[in-house]
């Protein structure tokens, strides 16, 4: 009976685990098929001849190289940034007693509710105004400051023992001081945490980018991949390439820092 | 902190965040709620004095607009099939990763998570591929069990099952992992004493496991929900929204009225109609969830 449940369990999950995998092992072999194979019926799993002609192809004539600029300074810029402007409110709602302070704070999380696509029409006629469509700045400014931000920030520096700043104080450290030589260094592991989110969040974003990047040339990799979807809809290879690399930066972000991603997400839920 | 330099310090900490929330979240979302109630236009876009209030306009061609209703429909049906079928898989998998039985948990749930943590519009084109009608992996496999070929996104009937299928495979891992963390918090002596009773393990998991979960399982409903509403990465690469609509979601519309056609004020009614419903869901499913756990 317990020999049967387990070889039951086993059974279904490593089936579960092929379905989960073979997308993504398929989009690896097929970017390096021939132009062509990956059209072939029965479908070939691998490819012969190896090639890498497409990523070549994606790179010299394709212009990848500048998508995949844009997308890492834009994911880099508001991963540093939010991390800055959110960790001080974070820290200022955690340790700072003012007047309306956890009415102000429940006024945030409450508009947590508020769909992103809401405020999309009148930030890209203000961004418009301010000439700042087609820039980095576009991407960069709407992701500064972000309310789950402060939330996990603040959550994590009510751990930190008021006995340890009072500390500092009487050592005649100032305010900012305290923040930066004390608070920072204390709150590293919901900060690593956060700037993975923000990280592979900017890097994934679609429809933000897709709006405020009209010009070929500011694409970030997700919106020049739907892009070249339209023009190359048939050259499977040379798609699953560009996905390839589009996903491989994430992946490799990921597989590094598993770790405080995993727990950063256990640490979202615990109070939601 | 409480000294008088204090509060000049926090509220200098709260400047830089208050102030960027204030200009480009608050204002934007009220600016959007008057937009609704404007013929903005492509030639608005040009000089903002060609606007007008058209009072509840925008509100009331939606209503009578048979594109938008087939988008609530599609956009409901994704979240009614797609958030529960993800919650059940993601649900199951935690369950048989926790297992007692299983070792290599490490590995399976590495595995499971991987799509998690994928670009959506680079697995969107990955999908379209594997749902090619004759060349397709999809195809390919069901042949193996004698299914014949199906048109995964040329259907109508189809395009949306092979959406959700996709966007289930993309994030069963994430809630899986929450599912987890909530499994892994019920205490093992509950269990013991049910075994002392003779419970099953069916009735173990029906008495126990369920109830101790509902806070993880309302956390897990409500995100993926808000998450689904916002379906659009998928049928903008996959199908555009086709064929015959079948795939035309409320923020994919809203794209195409404001972004495409410039027809911004009927867009951002479209927006906030979105708002009104994740809003009014996430409340019923907190209510729902709190009569239960008053029984």
């Amino acid at each position: 009976m317990r020999l049967t449940l387990k070889i039951l369990l086993y059974a279904v999950l490593i089936i579960v685990a092929i379905a989960t995998i073979t997308p993504m092992l398929w989009m690896i072999s097929a970017s390096c098929m021939p132009s062509g194979q990956a059209s072939n019926y029965p479908p070939q799993f691998l490819p012969s001849p190896f090639t890498l002609e497409h990523y070549a192809r994606l790179f010299s004539r394709l212009n990848v190289m500048k998508y995949f600029f844009n997308s890492l300074v834009l994911s880099v810029s508001v991963t540093v940034l939010s991390l800055l402007i959110n960790s001080m409110a974070g820290y200022a709602f955690a340790k700072y007693r003012f007047r309306g302070r956890d009415k102000l704070f429940g006024f945030l999380i409450t508009s947590m509710v508020v769909p992103a696509q809401v405020t999309m029409l009148p930030l890209f006629l203000m961004l418009n105004r301010m000439g700042l469509v087609n820039t980095y700045w576009g991407v960069i400014i709407p992701g500064m400051a972000g309310i789950f931000g402060i939330f996990m920030i603040r959550q994590y520096a009510l751990s930190i023992p008021d006995s340890l700043l009072e500390a500092a104080r009487i050592d005649g450290a100032g305010d900012f001081r305290i923040y930066w030589s004390l608070v920072v260094p204390l709150c590293k592991p919901i900060l690593v945490t956060l700037a993975i989110f923000t990280f592979m969040g900017t890097w994934n974003d679609f429809l933000w980018p897709l709006i405020v990047m009209t010009d070929d040339s500011m694409y970030t990799l997700p919106v020049a991949l739907a892009n070249l979807m339209g023009e190359h809809a048939q050259d499977t290879e040379l798609m699953m390439a560009g996905s390839v690399i589009t996903i491989l930066p994430v992946m490799i972000v990921f597989a590094a820092m598993q770790k405080y991603y995993i727990k950063g997400i256990m640490m979202g839920s615990v109070k939601g | 902190m409480n000294t008088a330099s204090g509060k000049y310090a926090a509220a200098l900490f709260l400047f830089p965040a208050l102030a960027m929330l204030a200009v480009f979240f608050f204002i934007p979302v009220i600016a959007s709620f008057i937009l609704s109630f404007t013929d903005f236009d492509i030639y608005s876009l040009g000089n903002i004095h060609f606007a007008r209030f058209i009072g509840f306009e925008n509100y009331a061609k939606l209503f009578n607009d048979p594109l938008f209703w087939k988008a609530l429909g599609n956009t409901f049906y994704f979240v009614v099939v797609g958030g529960p079928l993800s919650l059940v898989v993601s649900l199951l998998a935690a369950l048989a990763i926790n297992s007692r039985l299983v070792r290599f948990k490490g590995f399976f749930r590495l595995v499971y998570f991987a799509p998690v943590v994928t670009t959506l519009v680079a697995v969107s084109v990955v999908w379209r591929f594997i749902y090619h009608p004759r060349f397709g992996i999809l195809n390919y496999a069901l042949g193996a069990f004698g299914i014949s070929p199906v048109d995964w996104l040329g259907n109508p009937h189809w395009a949306m099952p092979a959406v959700i299928l996709l966007a289930v495979w993309k994030n069963f891992g994430y809630n899986m992992i929450i599912f987890i963390a909530g499994l892994q918090n019920i205490p093992d002596y509950l269990y013991e004493a049910a075994r002392i009773d003779g419970a099953s393990p069916f009735d173990q998991f029906r008495k126990i496991t369920l109830p101790m979960l509902a806070p993880t399982t309302l956390f897990v409903g409500i995100i993926t929900m808000i998450g689904y509403f916002q379906l659009f990465a998928e049928p903008y690469v996959m199908t555009q929204g086709g064929p015959l609509d079948s795939t035309l979601s409320i923020v994919l519309l809203m794209y195409q009225q404001g972004f495409r056609w410039w027809n911004m004020g009927y867009a951002a009614a479209i927006a906030f109609v979105l708002f009104a419903i994740i809003f009014l869901a996430t409340v019923l499913q907190y209510a729902v969830q709190r009569k239960h756990s008053d029984q």
